[in-house]
C-alpha cells in the first residue's frame, strides 16, 4: 500500500510539473502578452517598453523557470488589473469556491448514492423512475436556469433564502443545490449500474449462503464494490465543480475563484489567469490522487497496479 | 438407520420467461439422512443448481417454488420466515459453489470472509473465530494458514480459493453441506484432491452432504445414495451400489456407458455419449422427457409415467424393467 501511494505521488508530481509548463506556455500561444497588456491604442514603443519591463523579451524557458520558482514560494506576481498580489487575491476568492465545491459534492453524493442504491434494489420501481427522471432533468436543465428558478421561488416568492451574496451559510444553500445537482445524474447512474452488476455476482450469493442479512449484503458486500468507480467519478466531478462553478458563482453573485477567472480572462489579467489555471489543475491532480488512494483502499486488486 | 435430516417432496420450480413458463424442476422427491452423502447427477441444465438453491431459499425473486414438503431436521422450510432461514444458512446448512474464482468477495481478506459466518451465528470473539479459521485452513490442506488470513482472493489460485470456500462452509460445523459441482472449474489433478478432501471431512465431522456433479465416476467412489436428474426430473434414485450394479432407467444406463471403466474400457476406445438434445421445458411438459433420446421410446412414453421400484430404489419408466429386456433386441 505504501509503495502504491509513493508511486502515485510521484506520478502526480510529474503531471503537476507538466501541467504547470503547459499552463504557462498556453498564454504565450494566445498572443503577444505585452501588446495585450498595453492595450489597442498603445504605440509600438510603449509595447516594447512594457515587454522589457515585464521581461517578456527573455527566452521562454527562463521566464518559466522564474515564474515556477516564485510560484513554488507562493508568489504569483501582481495582478495587472487589481494591482494586488495574485496569491492573496486567489486565496481570498478560493475560500468561497472551495466551500461551494465541497458542499456541492457532498450534497451530490449524499443524495445520488442512496438514490442509486435504492434504484438498483428495486429496478423499475417508482423510486427508480423518479431517480431516472431527476437525472434526465438534471442533465437537460442548464445550471443558470435552475439557479434562477430557485431564486425566483425561494428568495423572491417565499423569501426563505437570500438571493445572492456570500455573507452567511444561508447564502450557500441554493448554490450548493445547483452545483450538486449538476453532478448528481452521473453519480446516480454509476451507482445504480454498479450495484445492479455487483448484486448479480457470485460472491453476493456466497454472502447470502452464509446467512448474512439483507442490509449486510447490500452495504458491506455490494456497495463496497460498487462504489469504487463512483469514487473516481466524484473526484473528477469535484475538479469540474471548482473550475466550472463560474456559472453558479455568477448567478448567485458569489465572488469566488470561478468568477475571478472570468473577470481576469475578460481583462487580460495574465498573472491571475496563469495562477488560476495552475491552482485549478493542482486541485484536479490532488483529487485524482486522493481518489486513487481511496480506490486502492477499497479494492485490494488495485494496490499492486 | 439414522434420522432423516432433509426431506424434499414434490419440489417444483417454474421460471416465467418471455416465451412462456420454464418448468425447470418438476415434482422431485429426495431425502438425506444424517451423515449420509447423496449425489445428484445429471447433465448441465438439468436443474441441479436450482434444486440446491431452492433448499437454501436462495432462488431469485422471479423463480416460483412450490412443494409438498421441504423439511430440514424439524424445521418446515416452506413456512420458515426469512429470519429462520438466515439462522440456518451458513450455520446448519452450508453451501459450496461451482465458481471458486468469483465466489469470494474481492474487497475483503480471506480472514474476514472465513470468520463472517461464525461471527454471525455464534457468540465468539474475533480472535477465537480467527483461530478456528486457521484450524480449518490447515484442515483443508492450505500451507502457511495463518499468513493466508490477511491475503485477498486475487492472490490465490483457483484450487486454493475452492479450499477456502470449503473451509468457509465448515466454520459452523453444518449438519448439511451442499456442494454444487465443487470441482468442475478446477484442473483435473486438483479435482481429485478436493473431492477426497470433501469426503474425508464429511466423514470426520459426521456431516451429511449433497454432492452435485455431472461426473458419475466421482459418484461411484463417494456417494451413499444417487439421484439421477434429467431435464428437471429425478429419473432414478437409489443406493449408489445398487444403481451402479443394476441401473434401471435407460438414461442412467446411458450415463454409465459414458464413464471409462478401469480394466474394462480399452485404452483409446471411444467413450459413449447419449445422442440427441434435451427437450425444451418451456410450456406444458408431459410424459417422459427422455423419450426424444431414448432408443426404446414407444408412444406410451408421452403419457404420465408410473413410478417403479421400491421406496429405496425407484425409477420412472413406462417399461416395468426400465426397458432392460429391450436392450438386447435393439443391439
Ligand atoms: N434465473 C434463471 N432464469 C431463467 N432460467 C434459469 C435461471 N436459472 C436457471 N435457469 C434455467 O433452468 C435450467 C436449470 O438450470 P440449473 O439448475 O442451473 O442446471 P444445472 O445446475 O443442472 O446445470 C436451465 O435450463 C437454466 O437455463
Ligand atoms: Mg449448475
Amino acid at each position: 500500500m505504501l509503495t502504491f501511494i509513493l508511486k502515485r505521488l510521484g506520478l502526480a508530481l510529474l503531471v503537476a510539473f507538466t501541467v504547470s509548463f503547459i499552463s504557462f506556455s498556453l498564454l504565450f500561444l494566445s498572443g503577444d502578452p505585452a501588446a495585450a497588456l498595453a492595450g489597442e491604442t498603445a504605440s509600438g514603443e510603449d509595447v516594447e517598453a512594457l515587454r522589457r519591463l515585464y521581461g517578456f523579451d527573455r527566452p521562454m524557458l527562463v521566464q518559466y523557470g522564474e515564474w515556477l520558482f516564485s510560484a513554488l514560494r507562493g508568489d504569483f506576481g501582481e495582478s495587472y488589473y487589481f494591482k494586488l498580489p495574485v496569491a492573496s487575491l486567489i486565496a481570498d476568492r478560493l475560500q468561497i469556491t472551495m466551500t461551494l465545491g465541497v458542499c456541492g459534492i457532498v450534497f451530490a453524493l449524499v443524495t445520488a448514492v442512496p438514490l442509486g442504491v435504492v434504484a438498483a434494489i428495486r429496478p423499475n420501481s417508482l423510486i427508480d423512475r423518479v431517480a431516472l427522471f431527476l437525472s434526465v432533468a438534471g442533465q437537460a436543465m442548464p445550471s443558470f436556469w435552475f439557479g434562477l428558478i430557485l431564486i425566483v421561488v425561494f428568495a423572491i416568492q417565499l423569501g426563505w433564502l437570500p438571493p445572492s451574496g456570500a455573507a452567511s451559510w444561508k447564502h450557500f444553500i441554493m448554490p450548493t443545490i445547483v452545483l450538486g445537482y449538476y453532478a448528481m445524474p452521473a453519480i446516480m447512474r454509476l451507482t445504480r449500474a454498479g450495484m445492479l452488476d455487483v448484486l448479480n455476482s457470485d460472491f453476493i450469493r456466497t454472502a447470502r449462503a452464509k446467512g448474512a442479512g439483507e442490509t449486510r449484503v447490500l452495504f458491506k458486500h455490494a456497495l463496497r464494490n460498487a462504489i469504487i468507480p463512483v469514487v473516481s467519478l466524484a473526484a473528477v466531478q469535484m475538479g469540474f465543480m471548482l473550475g466550472g462553478s463560474i456559472v453558479v458563482e455568477s448567478v448567485f453573485a458569489l465572488h469566488g475563484a470561478g468568477y475571478l477567472a472570468w473577470e481576469s480572462i475578460a481583462r487580460n489579467d495574465l498573472p491571475t489567469v496563469q495562477a488560476l489555471i495552475l491552482v485549478f489543475s493542482m486541485f484536479y491532480i490532488v483529487f485524482t490522487f486522493i481518489a486513487d488512494v481511496l480506490n486502492a483502499w477499497l479494492d485490494p486488486r488495485m494496490r499492486s497496479a | 438407520m439414522s434420522e432423516t435430516l432433509l426431506s424434499v417432496k414434490n419440489l417444483t420450480l417454474d421460471i416465467p420467461t418471455g416465451s412462456g413458463t420454464l418448468h425447470a424442476v418438476r415434482g422431485i422427491d429426495f431425502d438425506v439422512r444424517r451423515g449420509e452423502t447423496l449425489s445428484i447427477v445429471g447433465e448441465s441444465g438439468s436443474g441441479k443448481s436450482l434444486t440446491s438453491l431452492a433448499v437454501m431459499g436462495l432462488l431469485g425473486k422471479t423463480i416460483k417454488r412450490s412443494a409438498d414438503e421441504i423439511r430440514f431436521a424439524d424445521i418446515d422450510l416452506l413456512k420458515a420466515r426469512k429470519r429462520v432461514m438466515r439462522d440456518l444458512r451458513g450455520n446448519r446448512i452450508a453451501m459450496i459453489f461451482q465458481e471458486p474464482m468469483t465466489s469470494l468477495n474481492p474487497a475483503y481478506t480471506i480472514g474476514d470472509q472465513l470468520t463472517e459466518a461464525l461471527l454471525l451465528h455464534r457468540k465468539v470473539s474475533r480472535a477465537a473465530a480467527l483461530a478456528r479459521a486457521v484450524e480449518l485452513l490447515e484442515k483443508v490442506g492450505i500451507t502457511a494458514a495463518a499468513s493466508r488470513l490477511s491475503q485477498y482472493p486475487h492472490q490465490l489460485s483457483g484450487g486454493l480459493r475452492q479450499r477456502v470456500m470449503i473451509a468457509m462452509a465448515l466454520m459452523c460445523e453444518p449438519d448439511l453441506l451442499i456442494a454444487d459441482e465443487p470441482t468442475t472449474a478446477l484442473d483435473v489433478t486438483i479435482q481429485a484432491q478436493i473431492l477426497r478432501l470433501l469426503v474425508d471431512l464429511t466423514t470426520e465431522m459426521n456431516m451429511a452432504m449433497i454432492l452435485i456433479t455431472h461426473d458419475l465416476g466421482v459418484v461411484a467412489r463417494v456417494a451413499d445414495k444417487v439421484a439421477v436428474m434429467y431435464a428437471g426430473e429425478l429419473v432414478e434414485t437409489g443406493p449408489a451400489t445398487e444403481v451402479f450394479a443394476a441401473p434401471s432407467h435407460p438414461y442412467t444406463r446411458g450415463l454409465l456407458r459414458c464413464i471409462p471403466q478401469p480394466g474394462k474400457t480399452a485404452r483409446g476406445a471411444a467413450l459413449g455419449t447419449i445422442a440427441g438434445i434435451v427437450p425444451s421445458l418451456v410450456g406444458e411438459v408431459t410424459g417422459c422427457a427422455f423419450r426424444t433420446r431414448c432408443a426404446h421410446a414407444i408412444p406410451a412414453c408421452r403419457d404420465p409415467i408410473p413410478q417403479r421400484g421400491d421406496a429405496s430404489h425407484a425409477f420412472r419408466c413406462v417399461f416395468a424393467d426400465g426397458a432392460l429386456s429391450e436392450e438386447g433386441k435393439v443391439a
